[in-house]
């Protein structure tokens, strides 16, 4: 089984990151996670792999393919979402302060790597 | 949506808004049913019950052959739906959730919701009901004919 932590690891020492996880795409179940105490992984993973899976109903029927990248912005953080290939997607919870484009860019190459 | 036990009704029809499952089927432990969405056949009904039931019975047993705590959730993945089968406790005795869902949502998401499920149900409960008489077999057959008529409109 190939170990997410080292990249999970690189991706929560971004400033403000809360957390992140890679999810299977097909059942929205937790692969592998890293996550500050007292959020809730489960429903968590079972949403983003959800929403990941209408939005790339959307994009295909719009004719652009898969989505790579989801960023959903909050009043109080930022949820990220990117595609690491049809079985996995990899989620990012950001708080006001995280540096996006950098989280962003961590999460794409972490993707990159899956796919 | 139909159910025996009308405090059901509100949490099971949030469940199945959320969760997006295609049937749900509600019952206690020994096959009877208390609620269920979806079902369109009597029939269709207490089979799926049965076999629920069943299969819940001999997974428990497996577990208890291998010395494991009992299964808590069983999920049986097919290519069109999935099959969710789980036991749970309530103040009304151990009851058995089946709920078949297809690729409109996901594993993940039937789970959150049905822990949450549970919690309403719990929550929800009223006080188990005194103690009945001796069951006599047409005392039986009248109630599972009025569970019947309450569960398809009959």
């Amino acid at each position: 089984m190939p170990n997410y932590q080292p990249h999970l690891d690189a991706l929560t020492r971004i400033r403000d990151i809360r957390g992140a996880m890679v999810v299977a795409t097909g059942d929205g179940l937790v692969v592998a996670e890293k996550l500050m105490a007292g959020v809730e992984s489960q429903p968590l993973a079972a949403m983003a792999a959800s929403l990941a899976g209408r939005a790339a109903d959307l994009t295909e029927r719009s004719g652009y393919g898969l989505p790579r990248f989801l960023q959903l912005q909050c009043a109080d953080g930022t949820l990220l979402v990117a595609t690491g290939g049809p079985e996995l997607v990899l989620v990012a919870l950001a708080g006001r302060d995280a540096p996006l484009g950098l989280a962003r860019l961590e999460l794409l190459r972490l993707a990159e790597r899956l796919a | 949506m139909r159910a025996v036990e009308p405090w059901v009704v509100g949490p099971l029809q949030t469940f199945v808004n959320e969760s997006s499952a295609r049937l749900a089927l509600l019952m206690t432990a020994s096959g009877q049913v208390i609620a269920q969405h979806g079902f369109t056949g009597a029939l269709d009904l207490m089979a799926a019950a049965a076999l629920g039931c069943g299969i819940v019975a001999s997974s428990t047993e497996i577990a208890a052959q291998m010395r494991w705590p009992p299964f808590r959730i069983l999920v049986h993945q097919g290519r069109r739906a999935a099959h969710f089968l789980a036991a749970f406790d309530t103040p009304r005795g151990r009851w058995i959730a089946l709920v078949v869902f297809g690729r409109e949502t996901k594993l993940g998401v039937v789970q959150v919701f049905f822990d949450r499920l549970v919690g309403e149900l719990r929550a929800a409960a009223p006080p188990p009901p005194a103690p009945r008489r001796e069951v006599l077999a047409a005392d039986f057959e009248q109630e599972l004919n009025a569970s019947l008529r309450t569960l398809f409109g009959r």
